[in-house]
């Protein structure tokens, strides 16, 4: 318990940071910065229709954040979540269109798995040419990324197209069985319970199950995997599967909860903010859930900062570019020797004080 | 296709490959000198984005291209700086942190350049190489930025450099063998440092060239990967600078094809051919790596290759 709070402190005092940094940018522009954090909050978490915004923002979130945190753990950084979502998000409009699926339940499940069969096989591409043709994972899948994106826009404005979305393309919009309703008459969405349940279930797998375990060695000591025997290849690519899985459903789950039909608008750069959730929570499942919703909070935040403050509406983006430079900057902390610091300082700080705890301590050892 | 539309075509792709290949030629050339540090910058499409944004505010604000010209490049320098010593902390990762200013460098640009989606902007002079031709639609395809040949003749001088002086030297050890800088009494940090700020200096011309000749106007859509794709023709040219000039050409024409199409009235599949660049990227990485091999030529150094 001490350990997770003492590896918590450090990922919060950078995103403490960064918003300090980020107020201080915001100033240049003429904006009280103490105005900026607290509409960041009230936009937030300030009242029920925030929450039920920051709720909705998470659930994509969480779940591109695993796309990015279980090939991690495999050793691999993968950075093509944004082509695993929409990817995701087309297969299901795509289903959805072209068969007759039964209009319940039945129907969604089936939208869902074909979103997390498109992510998860795109994201394993990436996985496979590192595996097995020697290339760099974080450059291909990101390539592999704009390459989904393309093929998406293809077919969203060309076969895949309804010819009555004139202004806007889009594929046909989803039966009402079919899309996901929400949670108790709510903005929030199935979607979100389904990215906390992704989130549990990828922890357990890692921490209690015989292959989660053989991944954790691949990812932690190559060497170790071979020398124990392990599929080294076969287990990158259930992680990165995995992975692209949850991204694909955040997409299908997008078009299924959100916005019916697969357009322009899924391509919202959730694939991109899952990376820093992932990053912040050091890959680590559990964690990934609390920081998705601090940052769905602020994408949720960033229209409101918009409306009243008149601040360009990359603002959040900018938060998050900063953000992640300070959580990266904040790992060099994690071995600083505090007392070491605390000794070189107290002398020169206050002679008085430190004489004072000798004294003490002196009186403790007369005393013992 | 007539004969006019085939002649139109090529001046459409020979001239795309010179206008489309000069973002790449630069973003390829910083990295090339980065890596060749040995370390590797996924943060020089930040770079490329927010040098685009400050080369065109500047032009604007200035009413002087040039002077757009030179805000990128200190741009580019100041971000890539910020990459070098971030990775010079301890436990800091260069991949990672090329992320995070491959976002940063986005989020930057988008906020400050808000303004300037509408304006005009003063742009580069254009060197004309199709003045043989009377086909009006041949001349304007022909139209070469002027940044072109100063890329050219930097990777000739970045060539002759890495082999011939001391700075290249130093630049090549640091990138081979950090146990023997150090064993000198050189500062791997330092140089690297350096290193990587002159590549980022070097890839904001590549961001001039974006938003001061072509396309010439600033959008939130103005790079969409290009950084990266630079990124991984230095693997393809083996960290060679000469053959970075060829690579670049290469994409440019690649990434031509789509809109020389469209000029010639072809409109089907334009998203498709703007995917082939990505795809020919992919593919020649598969032409180029093999697996558990490192690929010759690679600095020593190098996470991304070990």
């Amino acid at each position: 318990m001490r350990d997770s709070i003492k590896e918590s402190l450090l990922p919060i005092a950078a995103i403490a940071a960064a918003l300090l940094l980020f107020g201080i940018v915001v100033w240049f522009a003429g904006v009280n910065p103490a105005q900026v954090w607290l509409l960041l909050f009230k936009g937030a978490f300030g009242d029920w229709y925030s929450w039920q915004n920051t709720l909705q923002r998470a659930a994509p979130l969480m779940l591109t954040a695993l796309c990015v945190a279980l090939p991690a753990r495999a050793g691999l950084v993968i950075i093509g979540g944004e082509g695993a979502l929409v990817l995701g998000g087309l297969a299901c409009a795509a289903l959805a269109q072209e068969l007759p699926l039964p209009q319940n339940i039945v129907g969604t499940w089936a939208v869902c798995l074909a979103g997390a069969a498109a992510g998860a096989l795109w994201i394993m591409l990436a996985g496979w040419l590192r595996q097995f043709r020697g290339i760099n994972e974080t450059i291909s899948s990101l390539l592999l990324a704009y390459v989904a994106i393309g093929l998406f826009k293809h077919l969203v404005e060309g076969p895949l197209r309804d010819p009555s979305s004139l202004n806007k393309p889009s594929t046909f919009a989803l039966g009402q069985g079919l899309q996901i309703a929400g949670i108790g008459g709510s903005d929030v969405h199935w979607g979100f319970v389904l990215g906390v349940i992704a989130c549990g279930v990828s922890a357990l797998w890692l921490r209690w199950t015989p292959s989660g375990f053989s991944v954790r060695v691949v990812g932690g000591n190559l060497r170790t995997a071979q020398l124990m025997g392990l599929p080294a290849s076969r287990l990158v690519l259930l992680a990165c599967g995995m992975g692209g899985a949850s991204a694909g459903l955040a997409g299908a789950v997008e078009v299924a909860a959100v916005h019916t039909s697969a357009n322009a608008s899924l391509i919202a750069g959730y694939g991109y903010s899952g990376i820093l959730v992932s990053f912040i929570a050091r890959h680590h499942p559990l964690a990934v859930i609390p920081v998705a919703i601090v940052f769905g909070g602020f994408g949720a935040a960033g229209s409101l900062l918009q409306r009243r403050l008149g601040l360009p509406d990359a603002s959040v983006l900018l938060l998050q570019g900063i953000a992640f430079v300070m959580i990266l900057a904040s790992e060099s902390l994690r071995d600083f020797e505090w007392k070491a610091l605390w000794v070189r300082i107290a002398p020169r700080a206050g002679v008085a004080a430190s004489a004072g705890a000798l004294e003490r301590n002196a009186s403790k050892e007369v005393s013992a | 296709m007539t004969a006019d539309q085939a002649l139109i075509f090529a001046a459409g792709i020979v001239g795309g490959a010179l206008r489309v290949g000069a973002p790449f030629l630069f973003v390829s050339l910083g990295e090339c000198l980065t890596e060749k540090s040995g370390r590797i910058n996924l943060g020089l499409e930040g770079v490329l984005v927010l040098s685009a944004m400050s080369a065109f505010g500047a032009s604007w604000l200035s009413g002087s291209a040039w002077i757009g010209v030179l805000a990128a490049a200190a741009t580019g320098a100041l971000l890539a700086t910020l990459h070098g010593v971030l990775c010079s902390l301890p436990r800091v990762n260069d991949v990672a942190t090329g992320i995070a200013l491959m976002l940063l460098g986005m989020g930057l640009a988008f906020y400050l350049g808000k303004p300037l989606i509408q304006p005009q902007a003063p742009q580069l002079p254009a060197i004309a190489l199709g003045t043989w031709s009377n086909s009006s639609a041949v001349r304007s395809a022909l139209q070469v930025n002027a940044l072109v040949p100063i890329g050219v003749a930097l990777a000739a001088a970045m060539w002759w450099a890495f082999a011939n002086t001391r700075a290249g030297l130093l630049v090549r050890m640091a990138g081979d063998s950090a146990n023997a800088t150090r064993a000198l009494g050189y500062s791997v940090s330092g140089i690297r440092i350096a290193a990587t700020a002159a590549g980022g200096m070097i890839a904001g011309l590549g961001g001039a060239s974006l938003t001061l000749f072509y396309p010439g106007s600033w959008n939130e859509g103005i790079s969409s990967g290009q950084g990266l794709i630079a990124v991984a023709l230095v693997i393809f040219a083996r960290w060679s600078p000469l053959r970075c000039v060829g690579a670049a050409l290469m994409f440019g024409g690649a990434g031509a094809i789509g809109p020389a199409l469209q000029s010639i009235g072809v409109g089907w599949g334009y998203h498709l051919f703007n995917i082939v660049p990505y795809v020919l990227t992919l593919f020649i990485l598969v032409l180029t790596c093999k697996p558990g091999s490192v690929v010759a030529g690679s600095p020593g150094e190098l996470s991304s290759t070990k």
